[in-house]
């Protein structure tokens, strides 16, 4: 009764004109104006989803391109023949591999730099501006790159490391060498993540500990850590979801070979699906991928939850 | 901490040259193969194998790159390669920025029901497995036509751009203050109009940040055009990487070329959003 009452005084005094939050618009009208807006983004979601299910119901079928005439659900005979295969755990190792080192290797490095650079050296200052450079460039671009200086023969690496024909691209080096490239492309990645965060630490408590007579390190580790430590884990987490789908450059500079050394889930899958055009299992394959990437998702952002909840605390 | 933060104090301490040292390394890595793919570019067929460093450089490389000679010896049409790029690439970001912006202003101003949901399957598009969504598109393509169309490319590449878009625009829509729109709704203006003359504006650096990194990465995008365009058109990616794959003679210094070439505008836009690229690379996540 109250507001009402508010409200018709406050049209009194306006005649003519809608009063303060114009309610010109009716209520309801306004409470679906963001469904409106986001609309199309559903429609278009909707449209992306329907691939991703088509999809799944592959997993059931035994589609390939030899018998599309014929395609009939065999349930979860492409999950068994799967996850019995050699290639398929051959492949799993191979991507868990790649997707470790490259994320743990590339976290280290990230920090490194970003630490260094944090310094502000007159150094620092010009790098900082071409950081980015190797990031920005094709992944695929990047591979044809890196295949030219591995080359065995006529390759630059060879002739700068002294290496005189040492295959880069051999079957004991091949996955080492796609990890170095996949290194030189996204380590900046974590760097500037990483450099971000740390420009945006509050002083005082670094200050407060130098005063209390705390070394370098201790700071590090007690201080810095757990305040750069969100930044981080979404590095990471960018990075170890990236890996897992790895493709691109590693496609290009072994499309999987020598044998299975790089063959990783994505690389495998491509393989069955688009080489053999065996479409049922190169979606199985998918579908394990997707619920490995699902299931590491889920878990890392609990983990970054958390530590974005500590390093608020650490900051109050 | 505190000490360092002032420059001419610690110019010349063992630390300070030793980090630069370790700078110095980190980026002879990084650094160097952008060097030589510039000089691989600049050789003759002739030297291109028997030479490291001391040539006589050419520009021949470029010219015959975008002309027909060039794809008369590699079987590499890049000149359409790159036309195919250029408007499968800015078609993808057009579409994505007028679907994406209305999206990401809702997500970022209200919090309405289904919101999360929506922005959170949007993101997950970004960190799927792509031959999930390719190997049914390969089969629908085929059957209706989209197959190595420039359509069918703008198409799938929103899976690249519109998470980007639209992730990123809500951050920039969230940290707006309401007050503005507001003022403006106070002054008679419509929430349509609040939305498109205050808002809008205000995030333009934003929407130009979002734009240009959706269009870099649908540029490098490699797997999508590798699978989903044929002869026609494929695109830069697809072309370099063509440029190693048959038999037949090599010539490292036109691939060289072309690498340089598919580089440079992601190169270039990278460099000219410098400033917005944190925020943009991860998603909105961290802002600096």
């Amino acid at each position: 009764m109250a507001t009402t009452t508010t409200e018709r005084t406050t049209r009194q005094d306006q005649p003519g004109r809608p009063p303060g939050d114009l309610p010109a618009v009716p209520a309801w009208r306004r409470r679906l104006w963001p469904y409106f807006l986001a609309v199309p983004a559903l429609l278009v979601t909707v449209f992306i989803l329907y691939p991703f299910v088509l999809s799944a119901w592959y997993t059931l079928l035994d589609y390939a391109a030899r018998n599309t005439g014929n395609v009939s659900v065999v349930g979860l005979q492409n999950f068994q023949q799967v996850l019995t295969s050699a290639t398929f755990w051959g492949a799993v190792r191979t991507t868990a591999i790649y997707a470790v080192v490259t994320t743990a290797v590339e976290t280290v490095l990230g920090v490194g730099i970003a630490l260094l650079l944090y310094r502000a050296s007159r150094i620092g200052s010009i790098f900082e501006k071409v950081l980015i450079l190797p990031l920005m460039i094709a992944p695929a671009i990047a591979g044809v790159l890196w295949r030219l200086m591995f080359n065995s023969q006529f390759g630059v690496l060879n002739y700068l490391l002294g290496l005189g024909s040492f295959d880069w691209l051999g079957s004991s080096t091949a996955l080492f060498s796609v990890i170095l490239v996949d290194v030189w492309i996204f380590t900046p990645f974590v760097a500037i993540l990483v450099l971000a965060g740390v420009r945006s630490l509050p002083r005082e408590p670094f200050e407060a500990s130098a005063v209390d007579g705390a070394g370098w390190f201790y700071m590090f580790r007690r201080l810095m850590l757990p305040m750069m430590w969100p930044y981080i884990l979404v590095a990471v987490i960018f990075r170890f979801m990236d890996c897992l789908k790895i493709f691109d450059h590693v496609y290009v500079l072994t499309a999987g070979g020598p044998g299975t050394t790089t063959t990783t889930l994505q690389i495998a899958a491509f393989q069955n699906s688009i080489v053999f055009s065996n479409y049922s299992l190169g979606a199985t394959y998918m579908f394990l991928l997707w619920a490995l990437v699902f299931i590491t998702a889920r878990y890392l952002v609990s983990v970054l939850g958390k530590a974005q909840r500590r390093a608020a605390g650490a900051e109050d | 901490m505190a000490s360092e933060l002032m420059p001419g104090q610690r110019r010349l301490t063992p630390t300070a040259v030793g980090a630069d040292v370790l700078l110095v390394l980190w980026f002879v890595f990084s650094l160097f193969p952008l060097l030589w793919l510039v000089l691989l570019s600049l050789k003759t067929s002739a030297q291109q194998t028997s030479t490291y460093f001391a040539f006589s450089p050419t520009l021949e490389n470029f010219a015959t790159v975008l002309s027909d000679e060039g794809t008369r010896l590699t079987s590499v049409n890049f000149l359409s390669a790159l036309l195919s790029s250029v408007l499968s690439c800015g078609g993808a970001v057009l579409v994505s920025l007028v679907i994406g912006i209305p999206a990401a202003y809702a997500a970022g101003r209200w919090r309405f029901r289904g919101s999360d949901d929506l922005m959170f399957t949007i993101l997950s598009f970004r960190f799927a497995p792509e031959l999930m969504v390719i190997v049914p598109l390969f089969v629908i393509y085929n059957q209706i036509g989209l197959f190595d169309t420039k359509l069918g490319l703008i198409w799938v590449l929103q899976l690249v751009t519109m998470p980007l878009v639209i992730w990123i625009l809500r951050s920039y829509f969230e940290d707006l203050p309401e007050d503005l729109e507001q003022a403006a709704l106070l002054d008679g203006y419509t929430r349509r109009r609040a939305f498109v003359m205050v808002a809008l504006p205000l995030v333009r650096p934003g929407i130009a940040a979002a734009a240009l990194l959706a269009f870099i990465f649908a540029w490098n995008s490699y797997i999508f055009p590798l699978i989903l365009t044929g002869g026609t058109n494929g695109t830069i990616t697809v072309a370099v990487a063509r440029y190693l794959g048959g038999g037949g003679q090599a010539y490292y210094n036109l691939t060289a070329a072309a690498a340089l070439i598919g580089a440079l505008p992601p190169l270039v836009l990278a460099l000219t959003i410098q400033r917005y690229l944190v925020r943009g690379l991860s998603f909105g996540a961290v802002k600096s």
